[in-house]
């Protein structure tokens, strides 16, 4: 399942850009993938990154995968629920899966994005 | 089954001891401990029924087929237990060797600390090795520190390391605990790491790179060299991860390759156990510049031909181990390799590849095959279309297996091939045993595309079916108390 108006990534991440935030997520396709979820590492707030940093981690009973920022941000929340609850993320990933916000420091990186036409086609080759 | 703690009666005891005429002293209350220890109470009777049964729930290559990808599940001769069981051996207390006159008592052991070195060096082309190392990965930190000694003397600031898309998980955290940043390089069309994603990631930052070849895939890199090559071109440093030198044992050398550290997993190549029956042993070896900062201690033969541990060594890492390594471990693999000699270790790694050969063309009609390609050591399948429509996965295939007797293969690993099956048969299987393994796999198979349902519920004959792996590593309880 692919949403459209959201924006994606090679690594199967989404962003959801609102003004100069962006809310990350990853996609359906990851967390089938990955299978179900047993940890989220959230980044600290206020942490700078830079476009495919190394943002979060998630860990499966399959594997443990890094999580790379769409864009380059400044986090200014983070989904605190999954930290109990990391199954959010399999049963919603493009809601209430959501791991974090950043804000937008540098708008170019958002350029390099696909949108979820361009993603689908990517999922093709799958 | 319950566990020991359950089977607990209070007061029940093994052995009853004797009156004693030492006489009572009294403890400083504050050391003693408050509440008694809960220690199981039970006979010697109930405790060897117990422990029997757990080891019956057991299961190793004493049992049967056990084609774990990567692990190298190959045959622990018996005599090579027995050697190490000498009391000569076993009962030598590490400390001997650095006591007045213990030096005479410990030849035996420092002989073959220094004889399996020479032995290694000859296996992989390298100047020295060390035997400390007491895992694999513990073996690639030591490699690690190693390589930020070399740059720290000669004064790079270099801050990365190059590590394929295919490698084993130890390998970037081995990196990043010895204080360097990962960068991973992919594999291309023919499952290996691609030498132009190399040549774009070369800069004067890459300290290093780290290589498993052949990969985890089975596939020898053909670039193997140019890519040493280029890494030395920045005065990078060459790291091989030998997990898989069950492959090339006696037939190639990583040295020769132009790699400047190397670590063997005594437990897989030269066939001391593991997987649950450890301890492992990582040996390091590496190239004459990069001898002064192995660890010490360091055995040497002295001119008059006894050994001795030599700790003068100023540039080295420093101690990384208590003594001197798992040294049991590494006398079990002395015996092995002198048991085998040269024609015996070329004859490792040709049939460790035939049956792995075997297996792959046996099975490809009945599975896919990730790279259909000649294959090393091992082999990696995934499930077939059909299969993935009936929502079959590899663990479907994996639980199946336990029912028909055999050891899973190593399943969701490598990471870059979905549901992948990665089966390494070794080269201390007959024909027979294989041939019984590849027609389970195909009647699985054929279940598998026929009636996945049934699949589903395997296994039915295991102790233990399909515990909720989620639970498990969500609300880990490993402890009792």
């Amino acid at each position: 399942m692919v949403i459209e108006g959201l924006l994606y990534t090679k690594d199967h991440e989404w962003a959801r850009i609102d003004a100069d935030v962006a809310t990350i997520g990853i996609t359906d396709y990851a967390q089938q993938m990955l299978g179900e979820l047993v940890f989220v590492e959230l980044p600290d707030i206020g942490k700078k990154f830079a476009g495919h940093d190394e943002l979060a981690v998630v860990e499966s009973t399959k594997a443990a995968n890094d999580i790379y920022s769409p864009v380059a941000g400044k986090v200014i929340e983070v989904n605190g629920e999954l930290e109990s609850q990391p199954e959010l993320i399999n049963q919603d990933c493009y809601n209430a899966g959501w791991i974090c916000k950043l804000q937008i420091t540098d708008t170019k990186s958002v350029e390099s994005l696909m949108d979820s036409k361009q993603y689908e086609e990517y999922l093709g080759g799958h | 089954m319950k566990l020991v703690f359950e089977k607990s009666v209070p007061g029940r005891r093994a052995v009853r001891i004797a009156p004693t005429n030492v006489p009572k002293i009294n403890i400083r209350s504050d050391l003693l401990r408050q509440k008694p220890a809960n220690l199981p109470e039970l006979s010697e009777l109930d405790v060897v029924r117990h422990f029997t049964e757990l080891s019956r729930r057991n299961f190793g290559v004493d049992n049967n087929f056990y084609p774990l990808g990567s692990c190298t599940m190959k045959y622990n001769p018996k005599v090579a237990e027995h050697i190490a069981s000498y009391p000569g051996f076993a009962d030598l207390h590490p400390l001997l060797p650095q006591l007045r006159m213990g030096g005479m008592l410990t030849q035996g052991a420092l002989r073959v600390l220094h004889e399996i070195d020479l032995l290694l060096r000859e296996i992989t082309g390298m100047a020295e090795f060390t035997m400390q190392p007491l895992a694999g990965a513990h073996g690639e930190l030591t490699g690690m520190m190693i390589m930020a000694a070399y740059h720290r003397e000669q004064g790079n600031k270099k801050t990365t390391i190059l590590i394929p898309d295919s490698a084993h998980g130890t390998n970037p955290a081995s990196a990043a605990i010895a204080g360097y940043s990962v960068v991973s390089i992919p594999s291309n069309d023919s499952g290996v790491m691609d030498i132009e994603a190399v040549r774009q990631h070369l800069n004067d930052d890459v300290a290093g790179l780290m290589l498993t070849c052949p990969n985890t895939l089975g596939i020898f890199n053909p670039h193997v060299k140019d890519i040493c090559d280029l890494i030395h071109s920045v005065d990078g440093l060459t790291y091989y991860d030998g997990a898989n030198l069950n492959a090339i044992v006696g037939k190639a050398r990583p040295g020769d390759f132009g790699f400047d550290i190397v670590h063997l997993n005594l437990h897989k190549t030269f066939a001391t156990p593991h997987g649950g029956g450890g301890p492992g042993a990582g040996p390091v070896g590496v190239k004459k510049k990069l001898v002064p900062f192995l660890p010490v201690s360091v055995v040497i033969k002295r001119n008059d031909g006894t050994y001795a541990l030599q700790y003068d060594r100023p540039k080295s890492i420093g101690y990384i181990a208590p003594f001197y390594g798992n040294f049991g471990v590494v006398l079990k693999a002395y015996v092995y390799i002198l048991m085998l000699g040269k024609e015996g270790l070329c004859r490792v790694a040709e049939n460790a590849v035939l049956n792995a050969n075997y297996v792959k063309e046996r099975l490809k009609g009945h599975y896919r095959l990730a790279f259909d390609r000649l294959c090393k050591h091992e082999c990696v399948f995934t499930i077939s279309e059909r299969m993935a429509q009936n929502g079959i996965h590899a663990v479907d295939i994996a639980k199946a297996l336990i029912d028909k007797g055999f050891h899973p293969p190593t399943v969701y690993f490598p990471t870059i091939v979905k549901d992948a099956m990665m089966i390494e048969p070794t080269e201390t299987e007959s024909k027979e045993t294989l041939d019984s393994f590849i027609d389970a796999m195909i009647e699985i198979a054929e279940q598998a595309e026929n009636e996945p349902e049934k699949l589903k519920t395997t296994p039915t004959t295991a102790v233990v079916c399909r515990p909720n792996e989620t639970i498990a590593a969500k609300n880990l309880n490993i402890a009792y108390l």
